[in-house]
């Protein structure tokens, strides 16, 4: 049974067999094209392989969105080192919740994007970093991995191939900072999730020091296809240089909140209306956070756009992870605010001081805030103590956590006036 | 042919300035060399990059935002700025968040006038807080007699975590919980086993880590820095003493002069309270039936020479042990007192290391002494048959660095675990008699390392360093050597000339000998272990009422190091000078007695006064004519043995074996000493076998 | 310290999936120890320092930092709500507050019998099915206060059947 039900018009491609009976076994992945792409794959230089995903313009579908073919090439393939292909299922930014799907609906072809990715940079190791509370994905991929090795899908030999490849499940324990690819790597390695200084970056020197490509869930999943179907195919779904389609995580108000699967540059209102079913009692629409709560919030009359990485951005947000929040025009955005603010600074590694104590500040104030002891200069101080964080901390969370705020302080300031403490108590 | 010795370098300009600099080199390191202050918390040169307080943010011309200029290498044609309004503005913005949830009890903080946060605000930071919120609290907590720690003062920089982990190779400190509430926690949970090494404490940049012995006992501006040489091991570190009314109240280096940079173990920093123990003898005393009583320095003096005279006047005969703790100078007149002064040939001191066969076995090679700095900058190291981290903790400091920055080879050869193996590139345990075997074992990778020093303890001696010495020839690569040798001044009392050379009894056979009519022993405790076989006139000079002393006639009390200028000679044979800190009372420095003595003899042995003895010294004793001015402005002046035939001494050569914690008899009226739970500590026990390193970043 | 048979073999497979690198398996081995051992003890640190061939504070550093990972012991039955961004605009906020209520304790607290602890947590990517509650590893989603009153009665009984 799917967590939502699927909508007519969704554009399946990597969720094509969500739905089938017994959709996570190796037999009906089999059944239905499963590993073509490998033997494809295999029958190609890794050259070509890099090529075609760079053909397919696939952006990294963790939040970042980065040009995975690019990625992909800078692993060395001559380093002498053993060469890793690490995933990234850390699945924790806020509104977000499609590598689960991914894992639990069709965790073959995660297993067979693994390989190519294996084959293109010449990695015959692989670990699967799954955050804590997805217990129970950990176990259905340790039961993936081992049909997989069972029918000759993993280990020596693969698919009747020369090629060799041992995956494994790794564990987290509860932190959204390990989402952070290179504090992903140090939690791989038994340390604290703390970012790394780059460069080196990963694909230089990652797990244990060896050249490692990170990609999240969602990107090593879409990787079958593009070789199936070939680059080009893939990258015209999208819009140029927005290559396919992603996993819309639609969350908050709508009626039918689900993830579904949509083209690049899909407009993000039809998409509340088409897929969302539009919002609850009829009432309007008042902000979107389009992928993730570490997005920019777009107001209302920002929300007719295209929901590709470019369209986004240049209306000052970002396409993110895909966890596309819905807000109504009863949300209070200093609640908003505040929520946010509380994720982030429950989930600052400590590491650098603005993002350590800045989001603890903001917290406080913004709390306060909302327990009635708001002050005018309260509003400008949450801004400016934002951006003296925007920028400035080692690694994205600094920046994660100020771009919401920034944008709903601006944006939605008449919610903050209206929650100011009254004046006279305060003279 | 291009010259493979001069570095690249890129042009770039830095707040205008054009600047050149070698390629690699950091912004912040750039603009430090050409006079640009970038503030910094966590960056700190010699360890691992943090980038973790923001405080060195620099605009850098076409790039998106600031730029971290303790982790950006420069490159050609790029413009810096470090003092526009935009990086102003984010420093103050960083300094106040800092500030939200530090106390700002600076008016009772340990740090107060000499704390980085404090010159930071008052240099960059906003001249108010607009911070209203509840601060984070926690209370203090006292992780050992040494170390204390208030979390709320912590800025986080990892400074501590990374000394302890890189610098000393502990890695007893690391990093807890996360987020506002994450704080350096101790190994043991809520207690430290380590060094007690205080290093963490000295590289705080605010409060946060003090230190049981200095805390609340003065303000810093109150004191007088004196910089002198430490008295404990040979090592020759440089320990800076921090004295207020003739008292020492603290020790450290941070002004990194001397060869120790800001090295310094729990010795060096704070084990200079013997000074001040109550049982620290401040008057001559007389030796009444099995007690003694204190008489006046006149009636001492003249007892002594009176006694001294009379034995000589009848062809009695002498011993005299000197010590491996007193300076050169006093080492040198007491030689020539006895020699000249006595007549005698009985001269001798605890020798803890086989320098004569030493020296021996170097005749005729140039350039083969070793010294801290080599091994810092060698490409390889042979550790042979000494505990480095406990006995010569600053040497093995040097072997760390090294390793940790150039990437050096370590070779050990020991007879148990000790902390070098975890950096070693190898490892041989061979017991007593078998190092030699195991140093050849490792041949093969040794003499494709690159030039090497070869430091050796008391376990290669005789024949066996004879041995080794032509291994290290036979390598085919540039070899030094180090010959370890306890004690401040070891090496100074076997160059002074207190052996028994030219037929003289050694120590050993002075205090066996039956016939022996007077002992003088000055700062020496020969007789720890060991009864005197003769019923000899004994005078001793001495911090304390030690078992050599309590055998005595005539105790006469002596200033320590720490009381006296003059000079010591480190385990490698550089000379240093001892600046006079502090005073006590009722004391004289061995020198001055050993010079009123003889006067009161009547003997014409020149001058006592230090500066005048090091002349003589410098005249007489080969390899010491070392250049004044380095000594003058508290540099190391390395010396050279004759380059000869030494020929052999009798008596035995063995090392005191003393740990990190333990100091001869010293140590024994040291009450920190004492007090820390890993004391006395043993050899080749290493306790911090496993493991990389907590939290700090590795490169 | 002596592990269940079935731990001792998890262990196993653990450590040989980091060869030369059993710093590795330190964070797994503390998750799955923690769910047999009830939290993460001061003994249960050192002797997955010893399995893994490093020093207890640096095991100690990981306990600090992860969130799922407790030094007290949880109830039998751990209720994680969610009340981040997209639980928070449908009821999550006041699910957890009815949590409170119906548990009679408080964030990460446990009930006098043990039986449940309470935790609100950040977002646990169930954020389409929102609101949602984890109970120890189960997901449940589209909770409403009914729903979990049930789920908690549900598993007041099972207890009291055992």
């Amino acid at each position: 049974m799917l967590y939502n039900e699927p909508n007519p018009n969704e554009t399946r491609v990597i969720s094509q067999r969500f739905g089938l009976p017994n959709s996570a076994s190796l037999d009906t992945y089999l059944a239905n094209d499963g590993f073509k792409a490998f033997k494809k794959a295999y029958e190609m230089k890794p050259e070509d392989i890099i090529a075609e995903v760079k053909a397919s313009a696939l952006r990294g579908r963790g939040g970042a969105g980065f040009a995975t073919g690019l990625k992909w090439s800078f692993v060395p393939r001559t380093s002498p080192k053993p060469k890793y292909i690490i995933v990234n299922a850390d699945e924790s930014e806020p509104a977000t919740c499609k590598d689960r799907l991914l894992m639990e609906y069709d965790p073959h072809q995660m297993i067979e994007g693994i390989l190519i990715a294996g084959l293109a940079t010449g990695a015959h190791h692989g670990y699967i970093y799954i955050r804590g509370e997805y217990r129970y994905l950990i176990e259905h991929m340790d039961k993936a991995i081992a049909e997989a090795y069972s029918k000759g899908y993993l280990g020596q030999k693969i698919a009747g191939t020369d090629f060799h490849f041992d995956l494994y499940t790794h564990s987290g324990a509860g932190a959204y900072e390990c989402g952070e690819e290179t504090a992903l790597l140090d939690s791989l390695e038994g340390k604290r999730g703390v970012p790394r200084m780059k460069p080196p970056f990963p694909a230089v020197a990652g797990a244990w020091g060896c050249p490692s490509l990170i990609n999240n869930v969602e990107t090593y999943s879409t990787v079958p296809v593009i070789i199936r179907n070939g680059g080009k195919w893939y990258h015209e779904l999208g819009t140029p240089n927005n290559g396919g389609t992603r996993l819309l995580c639609l969350s908050g108000h709508v009626n039918k909140p689900g993830v579904y699967e949509v083209p690049l540059g899909y407009n993000m209102l039809k998409s509340i209306e088409v897929f969302g079913g539009g919002i609850p009692g009829g009432k309007k629409l008042k902000s979107v956070c389009p992928g993730g709560s570490s997005c920019p919030f777009l107001k209302a009359d920002e929300c007719d756009v295209k929901m590709d990485y470019d369209s986004i951005a240049a209306i000052g947000s970002m396409l993110g992870s895909g966890g596309m929040v819905v807000m109504d025009e009863t949300t209070d955005m200093v609640k908003v605010a505040l929520r946010v603010m509380r994720f982030y600074a429950h989930e600052s590694c400590g590491w650098c001081i603005p993002c350590r104590e800045g989001t603890t500040w903001l917290r406080k104030i913004l709390q306060r805030f909302d327990d009635g002891g708001g002050r005018r200069e309260d509003i400008a101080l949450l801004g400016e103590l934002s951006h003296n964080m925007l920028g400035r901390t080692f690694c994205a969370l600094g920046d994660a956590a100020a771009m919401p705020t920034i944008s709903i302080v601006e944006k939605f300031a008449g919610d903050f006036e209206k929650r100011l403490a009254r004046e006279a108590v305060l003279v | 042919m291009p010259d493979s010795t001069q570095t690249e370098t890129v042009k770039l300009t830095i707040d205008g300035r054009t600047i050149e600099a070698a390629k690699g080199t950091l912004i912040i390191e750039a603009a430090r060399q050409s006079g640009i202050e970038v503030p910094a918390f966590c960056y700190y040169e010699g360890l691992t990059l943090q980038a973790a307080c923001r405080m060195c943010l620099v605009e850098v011309e076409k790039t998106p935002k600031l730029q971290v200029g303790c982790t950006l290498p420069v490159a050609e044609g790029m413009v810096v700025h470090t003092d526009s309004a935009i990086v102003r503005q984010a420093r103050k913005g960083t300094l106040e968040f800092l500030l939200t949830n530090h106390p700002l009890d600076c008016p009772v903080c340990d740090k107060g006038g000499e704390c980085e946060l404090q010159d930071m605000v008052f240099r960059y930071g906003a001249g108010e807080s607009r911070f209203t919120e509840r601060k984070v609290h926690v209370d203090e907590k006292q992780w050992s007699p040494v170390v204390y720690f208030d979390a709320p003062r912590c800025i986080l920089c990892y400074r501590c975590v990374r000394i302890c982990n890189e610098g000393m190779g502990v890695g007893a400190l690391g990093v807890a919980n996360r987020g506002v509430i994450a704080e350096i926690v101790p190994n043991k949970h809520d207690h430290l086993e380590c060094d007690e090494c205080g290093a963490c404490i000295d590289i705080c940049p605010v409060g946060a880590l003090t230190s049981g012995i200095y805390r609340y006992h003065t303000r810093p501006w109150e004191m007088h820095h004196v910089g002198t040489i430490c008295t404990h091991c040979g090592d020759g570190c440089r320990t800076t003493l921090g004295t207020k009314n003739d008292r020492i109240i603290r020790g450290n280096n941070r002004d990194r002069s001397g060869i120790n940079g800001e090295f310094l173990c729990i010795k060096g920093r704070y084990a200079f309270d013997f000074v001040e123990h109550p049982e620290r003898l401040q008057s001559p005393l007389k030796r009444v039936g099995d007690t003694f009583e204190p008489i006046s320095w006149s009636e001492a003096l003249s007892t002594v020479a009176k006694k001294f005279g009379e034995i000589k006047a009848r062809g009695g005969k002498f011993g005299v042990i000197g010590s491996n703790h007193t300076t050169n100078e006093e080492n040198y007149f007491l030689a020539k007192f006895a020699r000249q002064g006595l007549e005698t040939k009985n001269i001798d001191h605890h020798r803890t290391g086989d320098l004569s066969t030493f020296f021996d076995a170097l005749s005729g090679k140039n350039n083969a002494l070793g010294t801290a700095a080599d091994l810092y900058t060698a490409k390889s190291v042979l550790i042979v048959g000494t505990d480095l981290s406990q006995q010569h903790p600053f040497l093995a400091f040097q072997v760390r660095a090294n390793q940790r920055h150039h990437f050096a080879h370590v070779y050990v050869v020991n007879p148990g675990p000790t902390r070098e193996d975890k950096h070693a590139t190898a490892v041989v345990h061979a017991q007593k008699g078998g190092e030699l075997a195991a140093v050849e074992s490792l041949r093969d990778q040794i003499k494709t390392a690159g030039d090497l020093v070869i430091v050796f303890g008391d376990a290669v001696q005789g024949d066996a360093l004879r041995k080794l010495i032509a291994f290290g020839d036979s390598l085919g690569v540039p070899v030094k050597y180090i010959c370890l040798v306890d004690y401040s001044n070891s090496r100074g009392a076997f160059d002074m000339g207190l052996t028994p050379r030219d037929g003289g009894m050694s120590r050993e056979q002075m205090i066996g000998a039956s016939d022996l009519d007077a002992l003088w022993v000055v700062g020496a405790n020969p007789l720890k272990n060991a009864a005197l076989a003769s019923k000899a006139f004994v005078v001793v000079q001495d911090l304390f009422l030690t078992e050599t002393a309590k055998r005595a006639d005539i105790v006469l009390p002596a200033a320590s190091a720490y009381e006296k200028n003059g000079t010591v000679t480190n385990v490698c044979g550089e000379v240093q000078k001892l600046k006079h800190a502090v005073r006590v009372m009722g004391v004289k420095t061995d020198l001055e007695i050993c010079g009123l003595i003889a006067k009161e003899m009547n003997l014409n042995l020149g001058i006592w006064l230090p500066d005048k003895v090091f002349e003589e010294i410098r005249k007489t004793v080969h390899g010491y004519n070392v250049p004044l001015p380095i000594l003058a402005t508290g540099g190391a002046a390395p010396t050279a043995p004759l380059n000869g035939r030494v020929a052999a001494l009798p008596g035995a050569v063995a090392s005191a074996g003393d740990t990190l914690f333990t100091s001869g008899s010293l140590s024994k009226y040291s009450k920190i000493l004492n007090s820390v739970m890993e004391s006395p500590g043993r050899l080749f026990d290493e306790p911090h076998k496993s493991g990389q390193g907590p939290a700090a970043r590795g490169q | 310290m002596t592990f269940s048979p079935e731990l001792e073999e998890r262990f196993k497979r653990f450590l040989a999936k980091y060869p030369g690198r059993e710093r590795s398996a330190v964070i797994p081995m503390l998750m799955y120890a923690q769910d047999e051992v009830g939290a993460i003890t001061p003994e249960l640190i050192d002797e997955v320092a010893k399995r893994c061939g490093v020093q207890s504070l640096q095991v100690d550093e990981v306990v600090g930092y992860y969130s799922m990972l407790h030094r007290k012991p949880l109830g039998k039955y751990h209720v994680q709500v969610c009340t981040n961004i997209s639980c928070m605009l449908v009821g999550g906020t006041e699910l957890y507050e009815h949590a409170k209520k119906k548990l009679g304790i408080g964030h990460k607290e446990v009930t006098a019998d043990g039986v449940f602890s309470l935790e609100e947590v950040e977002c646990m990517g169930a954020c389409s099915w929102a609101p949602a509650v984890e109970i120890n590893y189960d997901f449940h989603h589209h909770i409403t206060p009914e729903k979990l009153d049930a789920l908690i009665d549900g598993l007041k009984s099972a207890k009291k059947a055992n």
